[in-house]
């Protein structure tokens, strides 16, 4: 064997390099980017960009029978455990409060789960319906739950679906005041409601877990693990006796969880299966979810309006996406705008937080209609 | 990947079902924090 021959490993990889790996590197890097100069979903974006470019390189040892990042695939995505303990975290973190002082609040919850099976509709036209199901939960603007779902549906789309989700999650401050300013006339989004915080008993807070837990479990129980780990979650926040458990929840737990969850996903965005003309196709439907939720939520708001005698301010009904809290600071700043004594900062987080429940519904039902 | 556009029309009733079944939860949820409130007082 000659001395080229021997040296022929320095650039077998040269030879291999595909250029469909080469833009894979470039998604990645926006990623990167985008995670890091634009601070979008920085704590997911920046591992699956740097993920991404690891797996798209010739005989990538990160992937296949061995590799870690497949090993860590089947140990965590494909049972659907990441997401279900990311959501003790979520759980930790959400204080239903404003919620609780105002439940009626959660209706704009419901009205803006619209989007999702809008979506779901347009979606069957091009994929088969267990695809377009996952396609359409992107619009829960929640990630784990659109992870979960696309995982239980067995959607080979599931890179691209996690892409869409979390991107337009950071994108909702550019997303939302569009749709928002369409639907409404400056009139109506000067209208002001003033807050009348309601004491909440904290039985009540340490209550409403197990409750949620066992309605949702009762109509949805495909959603069983979604809503429980959420709401689990929840109840080591406000019971008051586990304050370490929750503080570990909410940041330790919730932050390993999220950096294996990013990198894990990365493991199936390799070129051949990620660069195909369905990807552009489901980025696109993905914004439509979102722009159809927002509009859900405004469009039942100017309903609910019809009837009422104090008249509610429409935009709070787009804070009904899950996207907390992005969707209730958005809609807060827009009353701002409007006029600078219009806070609507505690309705638009109520709704908000009562859209992270109902988005949950949601994917309990599409499991429910398609398992 | 094929385009069949009657496939909407046919999904329709489980966006129908799927939004009222969300909302006869959330209903629900309603109620029983209103119970609950009702019940547990609001200290």
């Amino acid at each position: 064997m000659t001395f080229v021959e021997q040296m022929d490993f320095l650039w077998s990889s040269f030879v291999a390099l595909d250029w469909k790996m080469v833009v894979m590197w470039v998604i990645g890097g926006t990623l990167i980017y985008l995670a890091i100069k634009k601070e979008m979903e920085p704590t997911l974006l920046l591992p699956l960009g740097f993920g991404t470019i690891m797996v798209n390189l010739p005989w990538s040892g990160a992937i296949g029978p061995e590799g870690p990042l497949s090993v860590l695939f089947n140990a965590g995505i494909a049972n659907e455990l990441f997401p279900l303990i990311l959501f003790i975290g979520i759980g930790a973190m959400i204080d239903f409060g404003p919620v609780l002082s105002n439940p009626k609040l959660m209706l704009f919850g419901a009205a803006a789960q619209f989007g999702i099976f809008f979506t779901m509709c347009v979606a069957s036209m091009f994929f088969p319906l267990n695809d377009a199901a996952a396609i359409g939960i992107i619009g829960a603007a929640d990630g784990p739950t659109a992870i979960s779902v696309a995982i239980k549906l067995g959607s080979k789309y599931l890179p691209a679906i996690m892409v869409a989700a979390y991107s337009y999650m950071a994108l909702v401050p550019i997303i939302q005041p569009p749709v928002i300013k369409l639907l409404t006339t400056k009139k109506e989004r000067m209208i002001r409601m003033p807050y009348r915080p309601g004491n909440v008993s904290k039985a009540t807070k340490i209550l409403f877990p197990i409750v949620i837990t066992l309605v949702a479990g009762m109509v949805a129980p495909a959603s069983i693990a979604l809503v429980g780990f959420l709401m689990f979650g929840n109840l080591i926040r406000e019971c008051g006796v586990l304050n370490s458990l929750s503080e570990t929840a909410q940041k330790v737990l919730a932050n390993l969880v999220t950096i294996f969850l990013g990198l894990t996903i990365a493991s199936q965005m390799v070129a051949d299966k990620f660069l195909v003309p369905e990807t552009l196709l489901i980025l696109g439907l993905g914004l439509f979810a979102f722009v159809f939720d927002t509009a859900g939520g405004v469009l039942f708001a100017k309903f609910l309006n019809l009837f009422l005698k104090e008249k509610l301010n429409p935009m709070i009904g787009a804070a009904g996406i899950s996207a907390f809290p992005m969707s209730g600071r958005v809609v807060h700043k827009m009353g701002l705008e409007e006029d600078p004594q219009n806070h609507l900062l505690m309705q638009s987080i109520g709704v908000n937080v009562s859209g992270q429940i109902a988005s949950v519904i949601a994917g309990g039902m599409i499991l429910n209609f398609f398992m | 990947m094929n385009f069949e556009p009657m496939n909407f029309v046919h999904n329709l009733s489980y966006m129908g079902v799927g939004m009222l079944g969300i909302f006869i939860v959330m209903g629900v949820i309603i109620g029983a924090v209103y119970g609950l409130g009702k019940l547990l007082g609001k200290k």
